[in-house]
């Protein structure tokens, strides 16, 4: 492309000065939450400029959130519930990914389908009878109730994923240890997995995010306060201190902490797993 | 195609065999279970349960509250695909260009994204809030006091109110969406036509409006499945107890989980079934299609 160099200049000044706006003004909110987070009460009172940066560093907002507050048992509740799902989803989906990727079978694709619908419905078409059938099995208010739902829910979209990725995985590879001898279990096991692995993890990057930030499935399968994640100990807290947005503040900052640095770290695996089906070929 | 595909009836099923069994109690069986409760009167969890016919749906159309729900989600809707569409493209066009510090952009921009709508609802409730909030302030520094409403207050502001927050979230998905479609628009492709004369004009419409169609087709079927998915956002920054600002979901949620009339809900429920039924075709037929050109 030939441009004259006065217009490259112009398009890239350009550039710089719409895309600084850009993302300066999206952030305003989280630069309103960062900064009243580290603000005392009497600041905060004092000036009603809430975009404007704290002129004395508080921490002991996040302290006491994280202290006094429970912040600490939420994070930690969530933590329960995250690890393990997302391990769970991973393991489970992968052996369902192997089968519809290498096997020709009569009900294939129409599984694969099942899969796929069933990661779009409204989550209000489940509430009621998983409900019903936690309540029915006591496995309501215990973390292995919600972290098997969260499983058995992520399963749509892993296993649409994880087949996605094996269907590139050469037939030779697979074919070869067959004719040796190895049984399918091996193969899934030993060739397939560790080719997986950089999926999986593209995967587990995105997983992690969705079931941290779950709240709904939270409020019905934990109504007990000692269980319930960080999402929903902050939409408490809103309640309970109305008016001390400055620890309310901190509290939403330690909930956007672990998917905010897991995305920083793992950001073009995260993209990669969110494009999955928008990418044609 | 076929050889690269072993052909044993019994083993695929051996590895469904736990994958399916728990989608199976989990999903499957409960929107099975979600249709037959809507024709039912229900007031107890377990037992109780009275066969209604569509007695449940007469009443839904009867409700102004179902009504309200119905209109509070045609505008999420509206908005949700009006708004994140164009403007995630123009952004993605935008930050598509290979100047350096493109990419910080780009991973600042995604932030909204990776929070959950708790930590959301939360900040944008204070940004909101009458009297200290960020909004209401500006508006009264720039002398606009008229302007400065109770958005989470008052009837006539509290969906857009909430809308608005949706959108600042969608739009960094959208532009992920046709950021990974721009990248493989083949360079060349754009110069080919360049030395045949076109315009920036016609390289748009011939060469990159056609690349980004299926990206286009995914980003509005899944607007419109996400919008009628709205809850978080309800339930955070209301507590589903402004009614006004009541959407399908959060009115189900309330039905069954409030009122404990769970045939009632589960009427909601499949309403918000239906309507969604036409969109997921769409989605996965389209995924099917490219799945099958690989």
């Amino acid at each position: 492309m030939t441009m004259s160099a006065n217009r490259k200049f112009l398009f890239k000044f350009a550039f710089y000065v719409v895309g600084t706006l850009l993302v300066a003004s999206w952030l305003i909110p989280i630069a309103i939450a960062f900064f009243t987070s580290l603000k005392s009460m009497d600041e905060l009172m004092a000036s009603p400029r809430m975009w404007a940066p704290p002129k004395k560093l508080v921490f002991s907002n996040f302290a006491e959130v994280w202290a006094k507050v429970g912040m600490a048992r939420y994070v930690t509740n969530t933590l329960i519930i995250t690890i393990p799902s997302v391990i769970g989803a991973l393991i489970v989906s992968s052996l369902g990914a192997f089968a519809l990727a290498f096997y020709k079978f009569r009900l294939n694709k129409t599984v694969l389908i099942i899969f796929i619908t069933g990661m779009l419905i409204p989550f209000q078409m489940l509430l009621i009878p998983v409900y019903r059938f936690s309540d029915a099995t006591g496995l309501i208010n215990t973390y292995p109730g919600i972290i098997l739902f969260h499983v058995a829910f992520q399963l749509g979209f892993c296993t649409f994923f994880l087949r996605n990725f094996m269907k590139q995985i050469p037939f030779s590879l697979i074919e070869a240890p067959r004719i040796d001898g190895a049984s399918d279990f091996y193969i899934y096991r030993k060739i397939v997995l560790p080719l997986s692995v950089s999926s999986m993890a593209a995967l587990g990057v995105l997983e992690f995010t969705w079931i941290w930030n779950d709240l709904l499935w939270s409020l019905i399968l934990l109504q007990v306060d000692r269980l319930k994640p960080v999402t929903l100990g902050l939409a408490n807290m809103q309640g309970e201190f109305i008016s001390n947005y400055n620890m309310i503040a901190a509290g939403s900052i330690i909930a956007a902490a672990a998917p905010l640095i897991i995305f920083l770290l793992f950001q073009r695996y995260f993209i990669a797993g969110l494009t999955v089906g928008a990418e044609k070929g | 195609m076929t050889l690269r595909i072993h052909k044993d009836k019994l083993l695929p099923w051996a590895f469904l065999a736990l994958p399916l069994t728990m989608y199976l109690i989990w999903v499957i069986i409960p929107v099975l279970q979600s249709l037959l409760f809507s024709l039912t009167y229900r007031d107890t969890i377990m037992y109780g349960q009275k066969f209604i016919g569509l007695a449940n749906f007469v009443r839904l159309f009867q409700d102004p509250q179902f009504h309200l729900a119905l209109w509070n989600n045609f505008i999420w809707l509206v908005f949700f695909v009006g708004i994140p569409i164009p403007l995630g493209l123009g952004i993605a066009m935008l930050f598509n260009q290979e100047y350096a510090g493109a990419r910080l952009y780009k991973t600042l921009f995604y932030v909204p994204m990776t929070l959950s709508f708790a930590v959301i609802g939360t900040i944008w409730a204070w940004i909101y809030h009458p009297d200290f909030g960020a909004l209401n302030t500006i508006l009264r520094a720039a002398h606009l006091d008229s302007w400065a409403k109770q958005w989470l207050g008052d009837k006539r502001y509290m969906t857009m109110a909430l809308v608005f927050v949706g959108v600042w979230r969608q739009v960094p998905y959208v532009m992920i969406l046709y950021l990974a479609v721009l990248k493989n628009v083949p360079e060349e492709l754009v110069e080919a036509a360049t030395v045949d004369g076109a315009n920036w004009g016609q390289r748009f419409r011939h060469v990159i409006i056609p690349m980004l169609a299926p990206a286009t087709v995914v980003a509005v079927t899944i607007s419109i499945i996400d919008s009628l998915r709205s809850f978080d956002i309800v339930y955070v920054m209301t507590n589903t107890k402004a009614r006004a600002a009541e959407v399908l979901a959060s009115y189900m949620y309330s039905s069954a989980f409030h009122y404990q009339d769970y045939g009632y809900g589960s009427a909601i429920a499949v309403i918000q079934f239906l309507i969604t039924f036409g969109f997921i075709v769409v989605y996965v037929s389209n995924t099917l299609k490219n799945e099958l050109q690989r």
